[in-house]
């Protein structure tokens, strides 16, 4: 933790947003179930194609029609999140600078970001009907990741 | 039913799980992630149902698939749920949004019900069609509420606005949770 990123830290949860929700008794648990629906959304376009990369569930269709098919919901779940969870940070912002768990996940957001828009993406798109070695590896490594960015997430509230 | 809600209060396990230090912050990050197993997938077939996803892949074809998945996802939900209760029983049992929580599941379970015995049962119809009938998509619109409404009320059962230690509350309040007041609190 690099010390002379907190004065940061402190600017964000002066922001006029952040000392909105922190004035308020529900708009932080409102935000935060808004966040969980998201999550939901995210983790089920995410096992859709991971599942059939792992030869397991809709096994009918391609590969890459099933991740056509999950894009939309995959990237508009990725958007709610992201703007519910930076609407989170700012109203507690210098609590998350202490939380470890805050740092796993803001790092391995943009891993697992880059990894499904890039490499997960290309390799689903190469359009086998039965699931590879590599498109196997590709689903784990994906599940991985996401599952990481979660559980640290929860993990936040816990410290 | 609150004495029983107490006596289970009680139990040695309830307590060590209530005052452990990691193993109950871990059953609910299983009851929250296994969020985007259950509820994610079940939201993936209301789209279908909807014409709004997988438009090309058959319905029957999505529920068969899929539900494996989904009575796994269900079963953690059910032991880690039953489990959150287990350690914090009076609470939660006199929460409003617990009791909000379990109304909609068995409003979910009840939706389930009739999707299952009256809208599946002519499937062949229109298993292929891109946008399934009004019944199936109003079965999954209210699959989609009820489900939202399930999370939003669960979330909020860590908050304690409503509970019945913190008084004065409406009158309303005090009945829905079940709250039971000293005399001097009464209104």
């Amino acid at each position: 933790m690099n010390t002379s990123l907190l004065p940061f830290f402190q600017w964000c949860e002066a922001t006029a947003i952040g000392h909105a929700i922190k004035a308020s008794p529900w708009l932080f648990p409102l935000i935060e179930a808004v966040h969980l629906l998201g999550l939901a959304t995210l983790g089920g376009s995410l096992l859709l194609l991971d599942l059939r990369m792992l030869g397991f569930g809709l096994r009918r269709s391609t590969i890459s029609e099933v991740e056509r098919e999950a894009r939309p919901w995959l990237l508009g779940s990725i958007v709610v999140m992201m703007v519910t969870g930076t609407a989170l940070f700012l109203s507690e912002s210098v609590k998350c600078y202490y939380s470890q768990p805050f740092w796993v996940k803001i790092t391995t957001i943009p891993v697992a970001l880059l990894f499904s828009l890039t490499v997960r993406q290309r390799v689903a798109r190469a359009g086998t009907s039965q699931p590879t070695g590599r498109s196997r590896g590709v689903a784990i490594v994906s599940l991985a990741l996401w599952l990481t960015v979660a559980a640290a997430g929860r993990w936040i509230g816990f410290s | 039913m609150l004495r029983l809600i107490e006596w289970l209060a009680a139990t040695h396990w309830s307590i060590a799980l209530h005052e452990s230090l990691y193993v109950y912050p871990l059953v609910e990050s299983v009851h929250v992630l296994t969020l985007g197993l259950f509820v994610g997938l079940a939201v993936m077939l209301d789209l279908r149902l909807l014409g709004l996803a997988l438009r090309r892949v058959p319905v029957s074809e999505v529920i068969a698939r899929l539900l494996p998945w989904e009575k796994a996802g269900f079963t953690i939900m059910v032991i880690t749920g039953g489990l959150l209760f287990y350690a914090i029983p009076v609470r939660t049992y006199q929460s409003v949004f617990f009791r909000a929580k379990v109304a909609m599941l068995l409003l979910a379970g009840l939706n389930v019900w009739v999707f299952h015995s009256r809208v599946e049962r002519r499937i062949a119809d229109w298993d292929v069609a891109p946008v399934p009938p009004r019944a199936a998509r109003i079965a999954a619109i209210a699959s989609l509420v009820l489900w939202a409404g399930i999370i939003v009320a669960g979330r909020m059962i860590a908050y304690n606005w409503f509970d019945c230690d913190i008084q004065p509350q409406p009158a309303f309040i005090n009945w829905a949770a079940g709250c039971v007041l000293p005399p001097h609190e009464l209104r």
